[in-house]
């Protein structure tokens, strides 16, 4: 059997694959390796097996076939030494309705052996204040709110200091502002040094909050690396340009002179619409000086072409998926 | 693999925390100072539950209403099942000693309903952790299958014995208010103080707790099999039910003597003088027997399974 071969890798999986009772092949042959110190984001389609992947690393399940080790050491074999040090949210929270979000997470407290008890006040109001439900503590998690009951989750995950949160797919089912305040959290506990392994099968999420990504679809790893190596991916780092215009055949020769490449030209209702890719140089638009899209859009007026519309479109790690697999990222199942 | 391995310390191959002979007596002191704040926790969350208090509760109405019913009945003049009639064991000697009521009772809740409330709280108890989905989180605290199973277990255990305590009493009480209390004339017809009448009062409901423990451990083997506590929890009782009419049948009665409740009644031996330990002393074994297997059944489930709820 393999090594873990990086020291510093918090999860390492070989191989890694489940089997369902009912014959469902549900993880196949995962290699996957979790850099300490990423914001990890674990990404894939509904049913591509994120959460039976998460379940294989907490001990919940039993690995059909493969390994995996997580903070450098074998689970689920190691899970009494492992577990604690490792925070995680599986599949949303739950929690008891009957009992008050503090005492919730002084049931949590009180399962984990090496959590000392004397402490745990100090520990509970801090968790409490950390996901900032100090003033809710005393309600009955029943009376919660989907976001509180998400935060009151976070918070048994953060009753001892860890080296490793777990998080799946943290803001599903959350409103924008729910999903907002998770995702600040997730980027503020990470600014304190604990690796975060994210599942999501939210795009904009993963490229918001991660430095890392692996795609998963089917049950098979389509790809790890950084989120900018992933989106390099799919069309070589170049983001497309979509200018709209009556005068089209203008629009193209001027682009065309301003180094665009990969020009075509289409007719629609507001005239035609120019797309063509811009020089590798000009990528992220936002942070380098490149090919000033401000001087490009003046330069096509300065030529008498009239500019009804004028925007990039990046490059999102939805086209790298559908790149690499073939399949629309909603549909694959 | 086997998960029992996450928790090896319980585990049989006991290999991880072997440890050297003389540090064995520090190693227990502190396993049990880890196994005690899990423990507290399930008491608490097992009796701040509302479905629990109103188990209890009532289990203490019925040894009220037999109390009254026997007052009223008896108010005309008459004496209640005075002509020996049927009602449950010790009824007619109620009027006499309301220490009696305490006996009455637990032989009247005993068929049913105190194994159902039993049958209740063990079914749900990991069924129930793993349709609400606390289970998992329970699991990755880590609770260790083994320490939780115990940890549940012995929680029912307490129920079983809060249970028969609330039930006597409710009775004590009930009967000390209605009736006049003093000597207790034992079955074999010996007198003796109301004190040791309480002590054997006392005994019984411990009996009555331990004969019990079968049901509970084949409740909590039954919790480990489904992640609906509604199921397990009906499993447990149709299986109480079923039981208990087997044990009438008397075409099957080769099968009667493994029969969990077969000895349960026989908590009135402790009202004889000499105490009539034979049955006393089966039903222990039998209890045990069930306990062993039962519990053997629930760890061998428990600590291989899928948690995917
Ligand atoms: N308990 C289970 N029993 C059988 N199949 C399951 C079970 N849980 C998940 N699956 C199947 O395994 C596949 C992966 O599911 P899952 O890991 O939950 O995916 P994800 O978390 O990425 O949405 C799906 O096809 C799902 O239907
Ligand atoms: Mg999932």
């Amino acid at each position: 059997m393999a090594e873990p071969s990086a020291a510093d890798a918090v999860i390492e999986t070989r191989g890694l694959s489940k089997r369902y009772r009912g014959g469902q092949l549900a993880v196949d042959g995962l290699d996957l390796t979790v850099p300490r110190g990423s914001v990890f984001g674990f990404l894939g389609p509904n049913g591509s097996g994120k959460t039976t992947t998460i379940r294989m690393l907490l001990g919940l399940i039993d690995a059909t076939d493969g390994s995996a080790h997580m903070l450098g050491e074998p689970m689920p074999q190691a899970g009494k030494h492992v577990l604690p040090r490792v925070g995680a949210l599986i599949e949303g929270p739950a929690l008891y309705g009957f009992l008050s979000g503090r005492d919730n997470l002084n049931r949590y407290d009180a399962a984990d052996p090496v959590a000392d008890p004397r402490t745990r006040r100090a520990r509970v109001d801090a968790a409490l204040e950390r996901v900032g439900l100090s003033a809710a503590a005393g309600k009955k998690a029943k009376a919660y709110s989907l976001g509180m009951k998400q935060r009151l989750g976070i918070a048994a995950a953060l009753l001892q200091p860890r080296e490793l949160l777990v998080l799946d797919e943290p803001t599903n089912g959350l409103d924008p502002q729910g999903m907002r305040e998770i995702r600040s959290l997730v980027r503020a506990l990470a600014e304190d040094g604990t690796t975060v392994f994210l599942s999501s099968h939210l795009l904009d999420e993963i490229e918001q909050v991660c430095s890392h990504t692996a795609v998963m679809n089917h049950g098979r790893l389509v790809t790890q690396g950084t989120v900018a190596e992933i989106s390099a991916l799919g069309h070589a780092g170049r983001s497309r340009l979509t200018v709209t215009t009556p005068d089209g055949s203008d629009a193209v020769r001027v682009l065309k002179e301003h180094g665009v490449t990969d020009l075509t030209a289409e007719e629609s209702p507001d005239g035609e619409v120019v797309t063509g890719e811009l020089p590798v140089h000009g990528l992220p638009e936002a942070e380098s000086p490149g090919p000033d899209l401000a001087g490009l859009n003046a330069s096509l007026v300065r030529s008498g072409v009239r500019v009804r519309a004028f925007g990039v479109t990046k490059v999102s790690l939805e086209d790298v998926f559908v790149a690499l697999t073939g399949e629309g990222f909603d549909v694959a199942r | 693999m086997s998960h029992a391995d996450l928790v090896g310390r319980d585990g049989p191959d006991g290999t991880r925390t072997a440890v050297p002979v003389p540090a064995s007596a520090a190693q227990a002191g502190r396993e049990r100072r880890r196994q005690w704040p899990l423990f507290r926790s399930e008491l608490l969350t097992t009796f701040r539950r509302w479905r629990t208090l109103a188990l209890l509760g009532v289990l203490a109405v019925v040894p009220v209403l037999v109390g009254i019913a026997v007052r009223i009945e008896t108010a005309g003049g008459g004496s209640a099942g005075g002509d020996g009639g049927g009602g449950p064991a010790f009824i007619s000697q109620i009027t006499n000693n309301g220490l009696f009521l305490v006996f009455t009772s637990l032989a009247a809740t005993l068929p049913f309903f105190l194994p159902m409330t039993v049958g209740v709280i063990a079914g749900d108890s990991v069924a129930g952790e793993a349709n609400a989905g606390t289970l998992r989180y329970l699991l990755v605290a880590p609770a260790g299958r083994t320490r939780l199973l115990l940890v549940k277990f012995g929680s029912v255990m307490v129920f079983c014995l809060a249970a028969t305590l609330v039930v006597a009493a409710f009775a004590l009480a009930t009967g000390a208010l209605l009736f006049p209390v003093g000597e207790v004339t034992l079955l074999s017809g010996t007198t003796v103080p109301f004190s040791e009448g309480l002590l054997r009062a006392l005994a019984i409901a411990l009996a009555v707790a331990v004969s019990l423990t079968g049901l509970a451990a084949l409740g909590l083997f039954i919790s480990t099999l489904t992640n609906s506590g509604i199921a397990a929890m009906a499993a447990t009782v149709g299986l109480l039910l079923m039981v208990q009419i087997v044990d009438t049948v008397p075409q099957l009665h080769a099968a009667h003597p493994y029969l969990f409740p077969h000895y349960w009644l026989s908590f009135a031996d402790l009202l004889r003088d000499p105490v009539y330990w034979d049955e006393l002393l089966k039903n222990l074994g039998l209890q045990g027997l069930y306990t062993a297997v039962f519990g053997s059944a629930a760890w061998a489930r428990f600590t291989t399974r899928d948690i995917t709820a």
